[in-house]
């Protein structure tokens, strides 16, 4: 693998979801009535790569797939066609191989089983993987705690007697007993309050520089995102609209969506403001608009935005739009 | 002299039961809205804003109690009440709306006989006629094709059409004072977006007062004229947006708008309050927010009482920042 390979490289992955067809549409196919099968496509062709020790911000409203990319990414699901790469690899998993990818989920109560105790639950992956014997899981798991900024007697301790604070802290401790390279975090303080999302926020950057971790950080909001973030991606209904570098992203967004994006949240610079929102919602994924999936809701949509998908364009260097206002 | 106030509480306190002993969620709260105005109740999870809000429209249920304090509502006193009393104001004179519109819904009714149902409680008005406010006010907030949504279930509407749903029944009978209790936090940009604009226009337009409850400043930035910040069941600084947002004289609102993640250079560790809300069972006298304040000092301990300053900027404080600039 040459140096400047990116971690991870995303070719055209697409992910779809088809619902099998229930009993009474089985009955219903006999008597020749077919239903078509639905199909959502979660994710639509997309590719872009993440460098080692890059930070990603992946932003969008929900039902745009990011969390279902995310899921992919960290091998939960299959990717329908395309390609993840991990160092230039196929992504493989299988068992005695220590995964490079872990996800941090947004509600760490629902990821902890309520009757384990948590030291036990944060070093079950590297046990059953092979990687520390069972004799070192106690001094592992409270390494790992003491790592997050717990305090290690927690260990023997149960999910129902932590703070959401510091139920996030053991998501990502049990993401990372397995030493992994790059971390999914989906939502991973949209649930906490402001106070204690700054604390996991600068949990996480501590992280980063002291493991030489890289992130892609999945998110709705921008204000998080632009802060911890080097690059963003922002998608719409499945579809990557609009690639670049945080600073640059947020001073000059190109596309339509990004910029309503960023003109709708809220700002604490802002006092007494007339709100102009953009029009609708996110369409249903069952049928998305022909063309670009926006151009219901773009206040500059032309006739050829109904019939064509724009394809991602280099605006300049590292600024990607997919935007048929730029050609 | 001002005008009478729409809304006035006084020191209330509103305590639940706890096997671990009481529990004030809500101590010592006086607040004012007057006609017209929006407030935005801002506080963490646990401060008690929503126990707040519920206490004004007497939905407070055993094990909670109100056990001192007043809330006069347009010169009538709501502690004490009959349910009667209570039952009439209720989706007339106050309305309220819930983070979770399915709270407000009935999901195995049609819309349009929830809505008409909530007008003909209080007006005797003839299905026509009702039919007719509910189109009006479905209009209001934004939904295209009024009459076929009218005919549909909640179940067919989207998170935000089903918000839009719940404010249109909170308006049908032109309520003086909308309690919100976090209906945008649920929502997408956009949409949260769509909404403030609506409820913007709709109190500018109806002269309706709004209490926004929020965790999020910055909506509050946006919308409200006045602003009270709740800490673990007390308001320890209210005043007008400009005066808490710029020159916040509470340590805690000081902390809360540092730790806002657009307020601090990109990149940099973020201004972290140490520590976390303290159980509210129990709580030791003086300050709540000692422990986690960098400006805490012995004298702390004390109740600290609660001092004025220009305009209306309230701060429950020993040690207000009075001389900090932000």
């Amino acid at each position: 693998m040459s140096a400047n390979a990116p971690l991870l490289d995303l070719r055209k992955v697409s992910k779809r979801f088809t619902t099998s067809p229930d009993l009474i549409e089985r009955m219903a196919a006999k008597f020749g009535f077919a239903a078509a099968a639905q199909t959502v496509h979660a994710v639509d062709q997309v590719s872009f790569s993440i460098a080692a020790g890059e930070v990603i911000g992946l932003v969008g409203e929900s039902g745009c797939g990011k969390s279902t990319l995310g899921r992919v990414i960290a091998g939960l699901h299959k990717a329908t066609e395309g390609e993840v790469l991990f160092k230039g690899q196929p992504l493989r998993y299988s068992p005695g191989v220590r995964p490079a990818i872990q996800m941090i989920f947004q509600d760490p109560f629902a990821s902890l089983n309520p009757r384990k105790r948590v030291g036990d639950a944060i070093v079950e992956a590297p046990i059953a993987h092979g990687l520390i014997a069972a004799s070192q899981a106690k001094e592992q798991a409270a390494q790992l705690l003491e790592q997050v900024g717990l305090d290690a007697s927690y260990v023997r301790r149960f999910p129902h007697q932590f703070s959401g604070g510091q139920r996030a802290r053991i998501g990502i401790a049990r993401a990372l007993a397995v030493q992994p390279t790059l971390l999914v975090c989906d939502e991973a303080v949209a649930a906490l309050d402001v106070s204690i999302q700054a604390q996991v926020l600068n949990l996480f950057m501590d992280l980063r520089e002291r493991l030489s971790l890289t992130y892609l950080f999945i998110s709705h909001d921008l204000g998080v995102v632009r802060h911890i973030a080097d690059r963003v991606v922002v998608m719409y209904l499945g579809r990557v609209v609009e690639i670049g570098q945080t600073t640059e992203l947020h001073e000059h967004p190109n596309h339509p969506y990004t910029q309503a994006l960023l003109a709708e949240v809220p700002r604490l610079d802002r006092r007494n403001i007339d709100y102009t929102p953009i029009k609708g919602e996110i369409p249903s994924p069952l049928s998305p608009p022909t063309g670009c999936h926006f151009h219901p809701r773009c206040p500059h949509a032309k006739p050829v935005c109904a019939e064509q998908a724009p394809l991602l364009r280099e605006l300049s260097n590292g600024h990607w739009s997919a935007c048929h206002l730029n050609s | 002299m001002s005008p009478m106030p729409l809304l006035e509480i006084t020191s209330l306190r509103t305590e639940f039961s706890t096997r671990q002993g009481l529990l004030p969620a809500v101590d010592d709260v006086s607040l004012r809205v007057q006609p017209g105005e929006i407030l935005g109740l801002v506080g963490e999870s646990g401060s008690g804003k929503s126990v707040t809000g519920f206490s004004i429209l007497g939905l407070i249920d055993a094990p909670g109690k109100i056990t001192q304090g007043s809330i006069l509502f347009e010169g009538t006193e709501l502690v004490g009440a009959s349910d009667e009393t209570l039952r009439q104001l209720r989706g007339d004179r106050l309305a309220m709306i819930f983070q979770d519109p399915m709270m407000t819904l009935n999901p195995v009714l049609r819309v349009d006989t929830q809505m008409i149902e909530t007008i003909q409680a209080h007006r005797s008005m003839s299905s026509e006629q009702a039919r007719a406010r509910c189109r009006e006010v479905l209009v209001q907030v934004g939904i295209a094709s009024p009459d076929e949504r009218l005919k549909q279930y909640p179940h067919q509407f989207s998170g935000g059409m089903r918000q839009r749903v719940a404010i249109a029944i909170a308006l049908l009978l032109r309520p003086a004072l909308i309690i919100a209790d976090e209906p945008t936090t649920a929502l997408d940009v956009t949409v949260q977006g769509q909404i403030l604009f609506e409820m913007q226009r709709l109190t500018r337009e109806t002269g309706t007062a709004l209490i926004w409850i929020t965790h999020d400043l910055a909506v509050v930035a946006g919308l409200a004229q006045r602003v009270a910040v709740m800490y673990a069941g007390r308001i320890v600084e209210s005043g007008s947006v400009q005066q808490v947002l710029n020159t916040p004289l509470h340590p805690y609102t000081r902390g809360l708008l540092d730790s806002v993640p657009a307020n601090s250079e990109r990149g940099q560790r973020l201004h972290q309050i140490p520590g976390m809300t303290p159980s509210l069972v129990n709580r030791p006298k003086g300050c709540a927010f000692r422990n986690r304040c960098s400006y805490a000092q012995a004298d702390c301990a004390i109740d600290p009482p609660v001092q004025h300053f220009e305009q209306e900027h309230m701060v429950r404080c020993v040690r207000p920042l009075t001389e900090v600039k932000r």
